[in-house]
């Protein structure tokens, strides 16, 4: 019979080990789905996990890795942050949203004039935005005591009412014959989030995305305030001895949470998407969790996380136009790894014994 | 394989751009017609995607499968995504390609803008280029037949409306249907519920309720789902129209006519054109008279001399020698319109976000 064993420690070797192997079940187990839907599963998991890195369009699809995987590392390092020290801010999603109504406010506030100074100015704006939108569920929680999950949640569907007025009112594009949605910014030379080098999916959001990674490694590993984020995660109580402040923590989280969430939202919305309407978000805060996750909350980790992730979604529209498999079979292909991932995760604190049966 | 490494070294040192996507479009080309389909929704949302796939589906079956490869995605994001979803399509050999909502309309030219030699085929939006046409309907024919109906039918002269999202197409058929509700029936009045989406049955029949208890015993939508009917039907004595799709199965009553999307002929004769060679890019709207915009069966629970009139008006549209927007027309505010017996032109229609007199309430924004 099988035995859960606690480990005394978790294992750091299947911590490495554990995401990897998610991924191998996820293959094998999708791959089975794929078969059940009458698809030859190799070739779906080839077309998946294959082509976009070496087949006949890689040079289409690796710098459309780097767009789709930019926001999810930006966004999911903020929330790591937060992850450790045990705050949980399930909002990202609404200050993404928030992020990008402040960046292409200014953008727009400020069209037709072409001037430098613009888009550091939105970029500004549009942390601002998921900032302010971070702190509702924070002094909530530090003043009140109020479930950060909840509230941070809540505000999600507060924000896609707001971005869906603002598609329709504010912002809409004047010239745009009554239609809804905003100027296009990749129209915008001064507000435009354009590609660095053309056709490799550079824009500045992916460069932030790698900057931002190497800042929290060193703010976990260097910092003073990284040491209490990690003791105040591992041991409470300890931490308060050790003069952690936690409302300090929260904010700071959860501010810093919602400046790269809004961040991202705001390079999206000037670059990739181009215009505010109300279709802009597409989950990519509620995705930057399970990246956060499946990175281990470790910034390089994050990093790999959210290019796996991407490959899952750029090789399974790949799949859905190539092998002609429905939409839902790809979301329920990247629920499988999350799935996964969480119950491997068993096997870093818990050892499986083989123990006889016993008779009664 | 040398001719494969060879593509992804020219994109990899990105020296070609361009070029290599047109130079892989060009290789991948057959003598099939490849054709593409993306949708903003499931294809069995039993609305809007679902009528696109479907008479994409009628227009492989009208060609020939023989003739005619379909390459079809659903769910797919306005915004970034389609514009990855079509250029994969563009990379994987399609000749045409087919953007079935709105919000694909900036992704669609950026892609077209990239593959020159393929062609895309925009819904509803107004941006076109040498290789980008944009088509759409004229649903709002449709609504003066519904609105007269609906003038003709109620007893409590107050019809409620189901709205969608605030854009001028809805706009329209609001206006419409209550020019003509008014015209056969002076003491009529609209109340509108605004549902901001386009599909969501617990709302949709949530509002069909709420006006029911409001006095309404006719509800006309333009939300997609069956839900209004069902609402409908369990009032009593109350009337609907089928909406997008016939809905046949709400007849004869409360369903008793319906505004149907019938895209397949136009498909047709674009994917037809890219196969002969004469596929050329232009913005068409059209309605009653090529079919694209139909009438639903107009059922016994309707009196004659109403169906009559429905009737006729059909026809009268259909020929042109009606128009459904045909002054005199106030504005909500009481400003001229049109004066009498002016037509309104298709740009102000197009970008048409004012009611007319005698509705009450605003447009939201």
């Amino acid at each position: 019979m099988l035995r859960l064993e606690k480990r005394p420690q978790p294992s750091k070797t299947l911590s490495y080990v554990t995401p990897v192997l998610a991924v191998l079940i996820t293959m094998v187990a999708g791959g089975a789905l794929f078969a059940a839907l009458g698809k030859d599963p190799v070739v779906a998991i080839r077309t998946i996990f294959w082509d976009p890195l070496f087949g006949q369009f890689a040079f289409y699809y690796l710098p459309q890795l780097l767009v789709k995987a930019g926001p999810l590392i930006l966004i999911a390092i903020g929330l790591s942050l937060g992850f450790r020290a045990g705050i949980w801010n399930i909002g990202a999603e609404g200050q993404y949203i928030l992020g990008a109504i402040f960046g292409a406010g200014v953008a727009l506030a400020c069209y037709p004039l072409e001037a430098w100074w613009i888009f550091p100015l939105m970029v500004i704006a549009g942390a601002f935005g998921g900032f302010l939108w971070a702190m509702i569920p924070a002094i909530l929680k530090v003043r009140f005591g109020t479930n950060e999950i909840l509230v941070s949640l809540m505000l999600v569907y507060v924000a896609e009412q707001l971005l869906a007025s603002m598609s329709i009112g504010l912002m809409k594009n004047p010239d745009g014959y009554g239609f809804p949605g905003s100027r296009n910014l990749q129209q915008y030379p001064s507000a435009h989030n354009a590609e660095l080098i053309p056709d490799t999916g550079l824009h500045w959001g992916v460069v932030a995305a790698i900057v931002v990674a190497i800042l929290a490694y060193i703010l976990l590993n260097r910092h003073i305030l990284g040491f209490q984020i990690r003791l105040t995660g591992e041991a409470p109580r300890a931490a308060r001895f050790a003069g952690v402040k936690p409302p300090r923590l929260v904010l700071v989280c959860m501010g810093t949470a919602g400046a790269l969430a809004g961040m991202a939202g705001m390079f999206e919305v000037a670059g990739p998407a181009g215009q505010i309407s109300a279709g802009f978000n597409t989950g990519y805060g509620f995705t930057a969790i399970i990246v956060a996750f499946l990175g281990r909350l470790h910034p390089f980790g994050i990093v790999l996380a959210g290019l796996l992730m991407a490959l899952t979604y750029i090789g399974g529209e790949a799949a859905q136009s190539a092998l002609q498999l429905p939409g839902a079979a790809i979301q329920v292909f990247q629920g499988m790894l999350l799935f996964f991932l969480l119950a491997v995760d068993l096997l870093t604190n818990y050892r499986i014994r083989l123990t006889k049966r016993e008779t009664a | 394989m040398h001719m494969k490494k060879r593509t992804f070294l020219a994109g990899a040192a990105s020296a070609i751009g361009v070029s290599a996507f047109g130079t892989v479009s060009a290789m991948a080309q057959d003598k099939k017609v490849k054709v593409g389909f993306i949708y903003v929704g499931p294809v069995n949302d039993g609305g809007w995607s679902q009528h696109h796939h479907e008479s994409a589906l009628a227009m492989v079956k009208a060609l020939g499968e023989d003739k005619v490869e379909l390459v079809e995605q659903d769910n797919v994001p306005e915004g970034p995504d389609a514009e990855r979803a079509m250029t994969q399509m563009a990379l994987n050999g399609c000749d045409i390609i087919f953007a079935t909502s709105f919000g694909y309309m900036d992704p669609a030219m950026n892609v077209a803008k990239k593959f020159p030699k393929v062609k895309f085929e925009h819904a509803t939006g107004y941006k076109t280029a040498d290789n980008m046409a944009c088509y759409s309907a004229r649903f709002y024919e449709g609504r003066a037949i519904e609105g007269t109906i609906a003038g003709r039918m109620t007893t409590t002269n107050k019809i409620g409306y189901i709205a969608a999202v605030p854009i001028p197409e809805v706009v329209r058929g609001i206006n419409s249907s209550y020019i003509h509700a008014k015209k056969v029936n002076p003491d009529v009045e609209f109340s509108v519920i605004w549902l901001f989406t386009w599909l969501d049955p617990a709302k949709e029949a949530d509002a069909a309720r709420t006006l029911i208890e409001q006095g309404c015993d006719v509800i006309l939508q333009h939300t997609d789902s069956t839900a209004p009917l069902a609402a409908a039907q369990a009032a009593g004595n109350v009337i609907g129209f089928g909406q997008a799709g016939d809905m046949i199965e709400y007849a004869p009553k409360p369903r008793v006519a319906s505004i149907i999307d019938n895209w397949a002929p136009y498909y047709e004769e674009r994917v037809k054109a890219v196969a002969d060679g004469s596929w050329e890019t232009h913005n068409v709207w059209e309605g009653l008279s090529t079919g694209m915009v139909k009438i639903g069966e107009i059922t016994d629970a309707v009196p004659a001399e109403v169906k009559k009139e429905a009737e006729d008006m059909i026809a009268a549209i259909s020929s042109g020698a009606y128009h459904p927007f045909t002054g005199p027309l106030n504005k909500q505010d009481g400003s001229v319109w049109l004066k009498e017996g002016e037509v309104a032109d298709d740009g102000t229609l197009a970008g048409m976000t004012f009611y007319v007199e005698g509705l009450k309430g605003d447009v939201p924004s």
